[in-house]
């Protein structure tokens, strides 16, 4: 498991039930299980993503995001994590507040578009190009490119209450000025 | 790939009588079934296959000196197939009123010694499943490792989570529905009525007159083929291709080609259906069709739960696995979205594969790799529960 999802599996209080939106092959759903006593399930479009979540042995649902969470009741998980899919989506304000709605406490990370090796590419006059944000401008598949700075005042719009937040920057957690420092952004937030 | 080989379907005599939801009996009645690979000593490996509208008992393999006889879901079933026989007791069973060997219209009511006909009692998946539960019963069987179905065969897996909540560990339901729409309703009403308007049906009891409503099962057949396929498949497969000339490869249609005949086939898709529909009414029951269409029609858990699936499903306590194909507009995959939404709410255990797939309703019976993947991926991690 990767040093971002080892930071975020932290955050999810022991025996939470858990909606991973986006659960890639559900190595982190699969930890929670075995490492938190966590229960819950995975949301993933991809079809090899969702055969390595069945051979894992982790509850997976086959749905677009795009689409909406309406197949979830209010407040029916402990934890919701959107882990890198936000910057994917183009409801992203829609999906932010599906996840409030559905889960008791969000989590969120995204690739933070103001880490520093950013903001001096685009100084130079070029998007950037790194190891969180690897494609060119022209096919990333991130169509999304915000800053942590940026989803603090989305998350205000959104009457969110931010309950943690924290860089990601090799594995390790950033508490000092994580819009500069840091490659990946981390929200913890709730209803309010 | 390994196959089952030759096999062998076996016969079981019931002497109590089948309650039914109707309030009828079904008296004297033998169930045909076949099973595949070896049940283990605690009899915990056990997979029951429930079966579709046209189909049987006969999964997989074939019958020893009949060319292309092998069982419908041969592609599924087998020695490191994705349902393993190496590792899987399955049982395929066929339900009463079907036209494969249980007790259906076609036989002699022992009561009154005439040929049910018409006068066979009306069944339904509640039925079909009591009366599998009871043939486990005959082995000892008490708790299946799973039950699987696609379509009408995914319902009775459904059923059987419902209300045989300790007798099974995993539900897998393919390809089918917490009830059918009213316009599945209405295809099943004009295969029907095909059927019943046939001069030949005699009121279903056409067995005592030596015929077999055949233009009717034909029509009927013509109607479901219709509806398990794609529009985009047929498209593609048949297009405005017209029938064959004097043996010469199909064209697309050219006007100099046209008979100008209301009645002849002109086009290659009239043909196709018209030869599903007379291979189908040689070997298919009238009276069948009636019932196992109706079956279909009745299947609604949710009614006696105020037509709210979340409670129905309260009693469930299995693992599921549900999957539908992205051009089934008959079985469509809102209708299995619906199952999934139930089994959340009440926290059951379920993965859900919507397999993008162009073959409409029939994908339930190809081997799409992505859905066999699944399949194989599931019944792998069921058996470590066992091994």
């Amino acid at each position: 498991m990767n040093g971002v999802h080892r930071q975020i599996a932290a955050l999810v209080p022991v025996g939470s039930r858990v909606l991973d939106l986006g659960c890639g092959t559900g190595e982190l759903l699969a930890h929670l299980q075995a490492e938190r006593g966590c229960t819950g399930y995975g949301v993933e479009l991809d079809d090899a993503n969702l055969l390595a979540c069945v051979q894992r042995g982790v509850n997976v649902i086959q749905l677009n995001l795009e689409d909406g969470l309406s197949i979830f009741e209010d407040q029916s998980f402990d934890v919701v994590l959107q882990l890198e899919t936000l910057q994917h989506l183009r409801n992203t304000e829609l999906m932010l507040r599906e996840t409030a709605r559905v889960g008791r406490i969000g989590i969120v990370s995204f690739p933070n578009f103001a880490h520093w090796p950013n903001r001096l590419q685009v100084l130079f006059g070029r998007m950037p190009v790194t190891r969180v944000l690897p494609y060119e401008w022209y096919d990333t598949p991130n169509i999304r490119v915000g800053t942590h700075a940026d989803f603090e005042v989305l998350a205000r719009k959104n009457r969110l209450r931010i309950l943690d937040s924290f860089g990601i920057q090799g594995g390790q957690p950033v508490r000092t000025l994580p819009n500069l420092l840091a490659s990946m952004a981390v929200f913890k937030f709730d209803r309010g | 790939m390994q196959r089952v080989g030759v096999v062998q379907a076996q016969s079981q005599q019931f002497a109590e009588p089948l309650q039914l939801r109707s309030g009828a009996q079904l008296r004297d009645y033998s169930l045909v079934y076949e099973t595949y690979g070896r049940l283990n000593a605690d009899k915990s490996n056990a997979v029951l296959v429930c079966h579709a509208l046209n189909a049987s008992h006969h999964l997989a393999g074939t019958y020893a000196g009949q060319a292309k006889s092998e069982g419908w879901w041969d592609n599924l079933i087998g020695p490191g197939q994705p349902l393993d026989t190496d590792r899987f007791f399955v049982i395929g069973v066929n339900n009463p009123g079907s036209c494969f060997g249980s007790t259906g219209p076609m036989h002699v009511n022992a009561q009154t010694g005439k040929v049910y006909g018409a006068d066979f009692p009306v069944v339904t998946v509640q039925d079909w499943v009591d009366a599998q539960a009871r043939l486990l019963d005959t082995w000892g069987i008490t708790q299946l490792a799973g039950v699987l179905g696609g379509s009408l065969g995914g319902m009775q897996a459904l059923d059987w989570s419902l209300r045989y909540p300790a007798r099974l560990r995993h539900c897998i339901a393919i390809a089918t529905a917490p009830s059918l729409s009213a316009q599945n309703i209405a295809f099943n009403e004009v295969a029907r009525r095909a059927i019943i308007s046939d001069p030949d049906f005699h009121g279903g009891h056409f067995y005592e007159h030596g015929v077999t409503p055949k233009r009717g099962l034909r029509v009927a057949r013509m109607i479901g083929h219709i509806t398990y396929l794609s529009d985009d498949v047929m498209e593609k497969k048949f297009g405005r291709k017209m029938r064959e000339v004097q043996g010469a490869l199909p064209l697309d249609a050219r006007a100099a080609d046209y008979n100008y005949s209301t009645q002849d086939v002109e086009f290659q898709i009239e043909s196709y259906l018209r030869h599903q529909g007379d291979k189908f009414s040689e070997y298919f029951d009238a009276n069948t069709y009636l019932l196992i269409t109706r079956a279909l029609d009745y299947f609604d858990p949710a009614l006696a739960h105020g037509g709210d699936l979340s409670r129905t499903f309260a009693t469930a306590r299995c693992h599921f696995l549900l999957a539908s194909f992205t051009t089934d507009w008959r079985f469509a995959p809102a209708r299995s979205r619906e199952i999934v939404k139930a089994l959340l709410d009440n926290r059951l255990d379920v993965s859900y594969a919507e397999i993008d797939a162009p073959h409409g309703h029939d994908a339930f019976l190809l081997d799409d790799p992505r859905y066999h993947g699944v399949l194989r991926a599931y019944f792998a991690r069921m058996a470590k529960e066992f091994q």
